[in-house]
């Protein structure tokens, strides 16, 4: 990239009022902005010396146009000097840390005492340290001290009293009286004090010169009807002039010392105001609407402030947003965009004898047409609007130098983002694929890293300009290279959902599959590979498995062994010959045994298989084996045929009655375990009170209760239910959900507990007052499928409202640590000698991670995966 | 064909020291020696193997210029969405309660030195760890009580200005204590006159203000009569074989001291806590140890090596430093940085004061200003050489 300007260095400093009258490019006397014919009034504040905001305008001193103009300071005169508020804390400092004698000034340190902290400030500040953390020591030492030891004066205690008066025993000290003392402190001493004298003097910490920022800073808006309006700042200089203007003319006619008194201190207000408008002990200075003022201060502050909202956060082009839709027919690499994006978003490419002619016509069909271009750019650096200009004499006139900012085509490489972006998987690159509608498509498979669904959301996407750029995004930021997650290094992307139960159903051990299908299944994964050997034969057709089928995705020497995610974890593992094919074996690229579910193949679930193509074969590899694998698992869902539906919980009616009983047993020992209590013979658990043990006792018979209701339930609901299914190859859903829907829902709570709150001694006034009883704590014995009774519902509300407050909270406190982690951390950086260290060269380890391991290169947290290795050398 | 020796694959395995980490190493020499005892090995294979192994880890470590800090903030803050929010009884030891979850994390970033629920796991050297009896007998000894905890009745006598305390008769007599030794041990310790009066305890203030009697009363119901000063709950719970006191609040340093107890196995969940005894290597283990079990605990699965970034990015400076405002963020090099994070207003009057100077040299800057962040392909500088056959005009 060509940077016209580096900047090296910026030094901070204060500016004394001679500066601020050097930089100034006129004073300003006039309250007044505009005269009635709506021109800027001269001595004014919208000065036309200090820059130009309307058009057709010219500035006063650069001469420029609103356009070019940066703006230049005014400043203003104040007629007694005021205290700036960012100091009063540094001044009160200053004031009791040294010698209130007019003729002396000096730190009350003794000579040698400030000669030894001069010296250990000086070193650190040599180093980059923070010496005024030195200073602020030296200054609490000499606030202390009561007499001056070079003049022996006796030192008057000064009292600090927010916002900015300062009193001197009984006394108080105007901003007058503070500058002139602050004036006579000597440079020698400033380090001491936490000021460096190369660029500050306290005395310039009491204004006599107000800064006047140029119109640019604060422009003036006209609204339709023609009336102006004028931005906080404007208003608040206005109030410092006028104040001013009566201060001067009062003290000009000799009026009494009480009146001049209070407009210095109305002055004062008014420069402090402008200065920060949410200084504690002062009211803020508000609009004529009652709205607070927006000044400097809060200009720079917070989230949408300066800092936060403009610098370090950035308004870009070459962006566009809408709602996100799936597409299973694309590539996890490729987003499908709309025309309408393509055809408003450019690319510039430079023309070459090569591309010429080709681009010739991106000219021709010009910005309505796609593909075409909107802008072409001359060598010389003229542009012309393809809208507008003659298309067809610049197309025949387009020479190699040109270069043509054309729309988006397929291949081109965006930038993809969803909103919080929490991890760098956030933003990834994908290759532009245009497509008909009116939403941005996204292969399903990249749903987990975005953290992305299809109710509504939205996404944003960036066009990198540069080639450079582009070749960054391409070979680092392309979904391909994002697979793996660098915090726990594995697969971040993988298969989801019906991914997962198309696969399942696929490779389950009886499923045959004739030549037609087999064949039908191939071509809809896009692999057009010849049929392997039939396994082979019944009625006299030949047969083929869905494993055989499913291992056509798999690299021919692929060797891999796992537990699949159906695995009961029996005591002992018959691997092989398991019963429920849970043991998956895959010998040179030929699934032998085993499902595939969740654990082969889910994002963010081991997802074993993609993990070792990724990790053996490369990032493309992974990215085909994963493109053709969601898409025939996708076509086996629809050819076997899946749904689940409300019958899915259905269960006979003796189970429903086991349910009960089994419910109506444990309502019964929670009964008796509250009988025990009220007799005082429950033995309470140590270290727990007696009602906390009860509590804790019925939770514990209660929560047994819902699971054998569950356990029960799980007996009538076999893997031939769609909704098990996905349950149990972890697919969709949990045993849990189904059997809360088909059994009993279970023990509601707050906050940990049952339910105990609302009324006193009782939840709900349908109970009796001190009812301990499961019902009346908020046990739901009914199934979501059989419907709650009007209580329960209550209950159930309770605790689903906790939920949603607990989400809440939670984003907020996560999201706060998430923005303080990644402060404190992004300055580190991996050294070309392999030591980490910070934005100052501060090691922070000697050896990234003990082991120089990149996390997303590992095999599950170690470097080396010996035993892998072994086995394909030595073999097993 | 006779295979290597073990001793040929140990020495051939040395070889890569160095190269490869030493765990890796080792791996690989057990996992051989393993195989050979069934299986000769042969000379090629072995070669094959080392070259393969030295390989595999070049190919894992990270390249110069990662952006280490980012990915490890992402990967500790990404997941912290998914966490719970609220304490949980503490799996295995269902009778006292921890902090878990977000808060818990929250806490340990931010360096905290008073925890929401402090707990130590004390082990017992062998004698005492066996038997219930001593393990007990140890519980009670190091159990907080405070003249509070024995107390039945407290009262202020304003007339008189004397703060009385009822002792429980049966409390006391249980602890094997006298209201003498009580008396005795206030009059001594706060440096006040007692008087007793049966399980009634009398005590004089010395100047006679109503300030200073409620100032010694709040003193005399905290005073510590038994125990260790801050461990509030005792429990003993059978691991295993042996006994293991788990006390709510912490007091390592006077815990270690006790000659009962095992100083190399007992811990503590006050990371600030063990820097004061143990020093900033240990915290930095503490923190390392804590977080993962606060992850782990949750189910999350988080890459050690961002912890450990973390820990050491907290603890480099040989003190606990929190992440945030009153920590790394606020002490960083740069104006800018600092400004950006929190507080504006205040860094940037103090820059000027200080007439600090910022080199642009860390990531938020170099984005304030617009340039090329310092990070990943922003590291390299390239300098080219003009003239005849350097190109560039």
């Amino acid at each position: 990239m060509r940077i016209a300007k580096m900047i090296d260095r910026i030094d901070f400093g204060l500016m004394s009022s001679d500066d601020i009258r050097k930089m100034s490019v006129t004073k300003i006397v006039t309250a007044d902005t505009y005269d009635e014919d709506g021109y800027p009034i001269e001595g004014g504040l919208m000065d036309l010396r200090l820059g130009v905001i309307d058009p057709g305008l010219r500035c006063r001193t650069c001469g420029a146009g609103a356009r070019d103009c940066p703006g230049h300071f005014g400043h203003i005169e104040i007629a007694r000097p005021v205290v700036n508020i960012g100091y009063v804390e540094d001044i009160y400092d200053c004031l009791r840390a040294t010698c209130r004698s007019r003729t002396c000034g000096r730190i009350l340190l003794s000579d040698e005492k400030a000669t030894n902290i001069r010296k250990e400030i000086e070193s650190q500040k040599k180093e980059g340290g923070r010496w005024w953390e030195i200073s602020k020591k030296a200054i609490r030492d000499a606030s202390a001290v009561e007499t001056c030891p070079h003049c022996k004066e006796k030192k008057i205690k000064i009292k600090f009293e927010k916002p900015t008066s300062f009193n001197e025993g009984k006394n108080r000290l105007t901003p007058s009286d503070v500058r002139e003392r602050l004036e006579k402190i000597p440079n020698d001493d400033l380090l001491l004090m936490g000021i460096d004298p190369l660029v500050a003097r306290p005395e310039w910490m009491v204004l006599t010169v107000v800064p006047v920022p140029p119109v640019t800073v604060r422009p003036s808006i006209t609204i339709e009807s023609g009336v102006r309006s004028e931005d906080d700042m404007t208003h608040k200089l206005v109030d410092v002039i006028r104040i001013n203007q009566r201060l001067a003319d009062n003290i000009e006619s000799g009026a009494p010392h009480l009146i001049v008194e209070d407009l210095w201190e109305l002055l004062q207000y008014h420069v402090t105001t402008y200065i920060d408008n949410a200084v504690s002990g002062v009211p803020p200075a508000r609009h004529r609407s009652g709205r607070v003022l927006r000044t400097i201060a809060q200009r720079l502050r917070g989230k949408e402030g300066r800092f936060r909202g403009n610098l370090s956060g950035k308004r870009v082009d070459f962006s566009a947003r809408t709602v996100v839709s799936p597409d299973p027919n694309i590539s996890i690499n490729e987003i499908g965009l709309t025309e309408y994006v393509a055809k408003t978003l450019t690319v510039p490419v430079r023309v070459t004898e090569h591309n010429l002619e080709d681009l010739r016509n991106f000219v021709r069909r010009g910005p309505d047409a796609y593909p075409g271009a909107n802008y072409l750019m001359s060598p010389d650096g003229k542009r012309y609007d393809l809208r507008y200009a003659d298309r067809e004499e610049l197309a025949n006139n387009l020479e190699v130098g040109y270069r043509l900012e054309r729309h988006l085509k397929d291949g081109d490489i965006v930038l993809f983002n969803r909103q919080p972006s929490l991890h760098r998987m956030s933003i990834m690159a994908h290759e532009v694929k245009v497509l008909p509608g009116k939403t941005f498509r996204l292969n399903l498979s990249v749903c987990p890293p975005y953290n992305a669904d299809f109710d509504g959301d939205e996404m944003n996407v960036h066009v990198p300009q540069t080639e450079e750029a582009q070749a960054e995004a391409r070979i680092l930021m392309k979904v391909q290279e994002q697979i793996l997650s660098p915090r726990f290094g594995g697969p971040i992307i993988g298969g989801i959902q019906d991914h997962i139960t198309g696969a399942y159903l696929l490779t389950k051990r009886d499923t045959k599959l004739s030549r037609d299908d087999a064949q039908q299944l191939l071509a809809s994964a896009r692999m057009f590979k010849d049929l392997p050997k039939p396994a082979g034969k019944e009625d006299g057709e030949e047969y083929w498995t869905g494993k055989q089928i499913y291992s056509m995705l798999f690299p021919k020497d692929l060797n891999l062994r796992f537990k699949a995610k159906i695995c009961e974890n029996c005591a002992s593992c018959k691997k092989e010959d398991c019963e429920i094919d849970a043991y998956v074996s895959i010998k040179d690229g030929e699934l032998v045994t085993g499902v595939i579910d969740a654990r082969a193949m889910k994002a963010l679930d081991r997802c074993e298989i993609l993990d070792r193509i990724i990790k053996d074969y490369g990032t493309t590899a992974a990215k085909d084996y994963l493109d053709n694998a969601t898409k025939l698992s996708i076509a086996s869902a629809m050819k076997f045929g899946f749904t689940t539906g409300i019958d899915d919980e259905d269960i006979p009616t003796e189970a429903i009655d086991r349910i009960n009983e089994a419910i109506d047993d444990a309502k019964e020992k929670v009964k008796k375990l509250i009988e025990v209590y009220n007799a005082g013979e429950l033995e309470p658990l140590p270290g727990r009170s007696l009602h906390e043990t009860l509590e804790m006792r019925i939770m514990g018979v209660l929560a047994e209760s819902r699971d054998t209701a569950g356990s029960i339930a799980e007996k009538y609901l076999g893997l031939t239910n769609h909704a098990v299914v996905m349950a149990r190859t972890g697919a969709r859903g949990s045993m849990l959900n189904l059997t809360q829907m088909a059994a009993c829902v279970g023990q509601q709570s707050v906050r940990g507990e049952r339910i105990s709150r609302g009324y006193k001694g009782r939840t709900l006034p349908h109970f009796k007052a001190g009812d301990l009883g499961a019902d009346a704590r908020g046990f739901i014995s009914s199934s979501y499928k059989g419907g709650l009774k009007p209580l329960e519902f209550f209950f159930h509300a309770m605790g689903g409202r906790e939920g949603l407050v607990d989400t809440a909270v939670r984003t907020a406190q996560s999201g706060y640590l998430q923005r303080r982690l990644i402060n404190a951390l992004q300055d580190l950086r991996v050294e070309y000698d392999g030591t980490v260290r910070d934005d100052r060269g501060y090691i922070v380890q000697f050896v990234y991670g003990e082991d120089n391991v990149d996390p997303s290169r590992s095999e599950g947290g170690k470097s080396v995966n010996v035993k892998k290795i072994l086995s394909q050398i030595v073999g097993d | 064909m006779a295979g290597v020796s073990p001793d040929t694959i140990k020495t051939e395995v040395q070889k890569l020291e160095g190269e490869v980490p030493e765990l890796i190493m080792k791996d690989l020499q057990q996992n051989l020696t393993q195989i050979s005892k069934d299986k000769a090995i042969s000379r090629e294979q072995l070669e094959k193997a080392i070259d393969a192994v030295k390989n595999a880890y070049q190919r894992a470590t990270v390249e110069a210029g990662e952006a280490v800090g980012t990915v490890a903030a992402q990967s500790i803050g990404e997941p912290g969405t998914q966490m719970t929010l609220r304490t949980f009884h503490y799996a295995g030891v269902a009778e006292l309660n921890v902090t878990l979850g977000l808060p818990r994390l929250i806490e340990i970033l931010d360096a905290r030195k008073t925890l929401s629920t402090a707990l130590m796991v004390i082990y017992l050297k062998e004698k005492y760890s066996k038997s219930r009896e001593k393990a007990r007998e140890f519980a009670q000894k190091i159990e907080m009580t405070t003249v509070e905890d024995l107390a039945l009745q407290t009262e202020t006598d304003l007339i008189n200005l004397i703060f009385i305390v009822t002792l429980d008769r049966t409390k006391v007599q249980r602890l094997g204590l006298t209201p003498k030794i009580i008396a005795s041990s206030i009059a001594n310790g706060l440096d006040l006159e007692v008087g007793i009066d049966g399980y009634k305890l009398r005590i004089k203030s010395e100047n006679e203000s109503m300030t200073e009697l409620r100032r010694n009363a709040t003193k005399v119901k905290s005073h510590l009569l038994l125990g260790v000063k801050g461990i509030t709950r005792v429990l003993v719970k059978i691991e295993g074989t042996e006994y293991v006191v788990y006390t709510e609040g912490s007091n390592l340093a006077d815990i270690l001291n006790m000659p009962e107890v095992d100083q190399d196995r007992t811990v503590t969940n006050d990371i600030y806590e063990i820097e004061q005894t143990l020093g900033i290597e240990a915290a930095r283990n503490a923190i390392i140890n804590e977080a993962i079990k606060t992850l782990e605990e949750q189910g999350l699965d988080v890459d050690v090596r961002h912890i450990m970034l973390v820990s050491d990015m907290m603890t480099a400076s040989g003190s606990i430093r929190q992440i945030g405002r009153h920590g790394i963020s606020g002490e960083k090099a740069s104006v800018l940085a600092r400004a950006s994070f929190e507080t504006t207003t205040k860094h940037i009057f103090e820059a000027c004061m200080h007439g600090e100077s910022d080199r642009l040299s860390g990531i938020i800057e170099n984005v304030i200003a617009g340039q090329p962040i310092p990070l990943g392909t922003g590291t390299v500088e390239l300098v080219m050489k003009g003239g005849a056959k350097g190109g560039g005009k």
